[in-house]
């Protein structure tokens, strides 16, 4: 899908680039009806697919919603054309259709910005959560050692220590 | 009264070598405490550590050279320690020229890096890890305003002011070279060099190899650029570690 996206933009770029003249919503054509047709049936099994692996509990319900909100904005957008149409003209692309596709790119780096933010801070979590873990356990290696019949769990096996 | 030094040694499977090194540092200075710092060795590394003599601080999986330093601050801070020498598990480095940064810690300085390239007997080393060292070098030389000749050396010793501001900031997960010494310059902390002795690696991989040395070259600059526009606290959770509960 990607590089179909990436194909119709470039072709746009090229048509957009030999005009002169800025194109108006009324110049454009709207979708053709089998192009609404795979996009509507695209939303749908995004919106299948994630219901299904937030029922299955493989997706959270807080990454859910972008998925379901994006999909809802092509649905909008494929069922009314007018709107569509502006916004293509707005961005000055060749077609319709390809409005839909940069759209759906956008959201696709967003997504992948958004993922990268949430790993590093993941990471650096992760990181903190195993340097305190690694601290605790040498000091309380060191504590049974000083007093291990004082501390209670002292008779702990040794490879649970080490 | 002397204030109290901890030595802080990180290693990765350095299984062979770390016993060495610890037992020549406490040939060397029996009073010091050795804490090495095992960053999810896979072989038995932190036994032979342990039973050299040394504290053993072990990460449950590999994360990086600066994180295992900045443990090794963070545990140091948390057992009131005045000051941090730090020296690498190699074999590079040799134990008695410990006493050389201590010597200049007690003169002052808050960050004392051991030099290679000072005096005579500079190694020899690949042409791309001499390019990347001048290039550094004279970056962070530009920029403190004093010639630093080896910004990649992990022989240092740290005062306790410079030890609280490494561990309490964002430390960098790796290579913490050129840019902590900016930082530390920043932090208007006491940066000074002394002439040390390096030996060559007696077995084990070096950090800086291969692809690696690309994207320290990366790493490095990006990190020198962002320093000035950085928050200087990017995540606060590193505040919990270095803290005693």
């Amino acid at each position: 899908m990607i590089v179909e996206a990436a194909t119709m933009l470039a072709v746009t770029a090229d048509a957009t680039s030999c005009s002169t003249e800025s194109i108006t919503a009324a110049e454009l054509s709207p979708m053709h009806q089998r192009q609404r047709i795979v996009a509507l049936l695209g939303a749908a099994t995004v919106v299948l697919v994630v219901f299904e692996l937030v029922r299955r509990r493989k997706l959270r319900e807080e990454f859910s919603w972008v998925w379901i909100a994006t999909a809802g904005v092509v649905s909008l957008l494929t069922l009314n054309q007018g709107l569509l149409l502006t916004i293509t003209g707005w961005l000055g692309a060749a077609s319709s259709a390809s409005t839909l596709f940069f759209g759906a790119i956008i959201f696709l780096l967003a997504l992948c910005i958004q993922f990268s933010i949430r790993l590093s801070r993941l990471t650096h979590r992760q990181r903190t959560l195993a340097q305190r873990m690694a601290l605790l356990e040498e000091e309380l290696t060191e504590l049974r050692k000083k007093t291990p019949q004082k501390i209670p769990g002292a008779e702990v096996k040794k490879d649970e220590v080490a | 009264m002397r204030p109290t030094t901890v030595l802080v040694i990180p290693a990765f499977c350095e299984s062979g070598r770390i016993g060495d090194v610890v037992r020549a540092v406490r040939q060397n200075d029996p009073t010091l405490d050795i804490l090495v710092i095992d960053d999810g060795s896979t072989d038995g590394t932190a036994a032979e550590a342990r039973d050299a003599g040394a504290r053993v601080l072990r990460h449950p999986f590999n994360m990086g050279y600066g994180t295992a330093l900045h443990s090794g601050y963070c545990a140091a801070l948390r057992h009131g320690y005045q000051r941090v020498l730090q020296m690498d598990a190699d074999g590079q480095h040799d134990p008695s020229m410990l006493s050389k940064l201590v010597d200049e810690l007690d003169r002052g300085a808050d960050i004392v890096l051991g030099s290679r390239y000072i005096g005579e007997n500079a190694p020899r080393s690949s042409f791309a890890r001499r390019a990347g060292t001048r290039l550094f070098s004279w970056i962070t030389s530009q920029w403190i305003g004093k010639r630093i000749t080896d910004p990649t050396s992990g022989f240092q010793g740290l005062s306790r002011r410079a030890l609280e501001s490494v561990a309490n900031d964002g430390f960098p997960e790796d290579y913490p070279d050129a840019d902590m010494i900016v930082q530390h310059h920043r932090s208007g902390l006491t940066v000074r060099e002394v002439s040390v002795v390096m030996h060559e690696r007696v077995g084990g991989r070096s950090m800086h190899r291969g692809a690696r040395i690309a994207y320290y070259g990366y790493k490095m600059l990006l990190s020198l650029a962002m320093l000035p526009i950085r928050r200087p606290t990017p995540l606060r959770m590193a505040d919990s570690v270095s803290r005693a509960s």
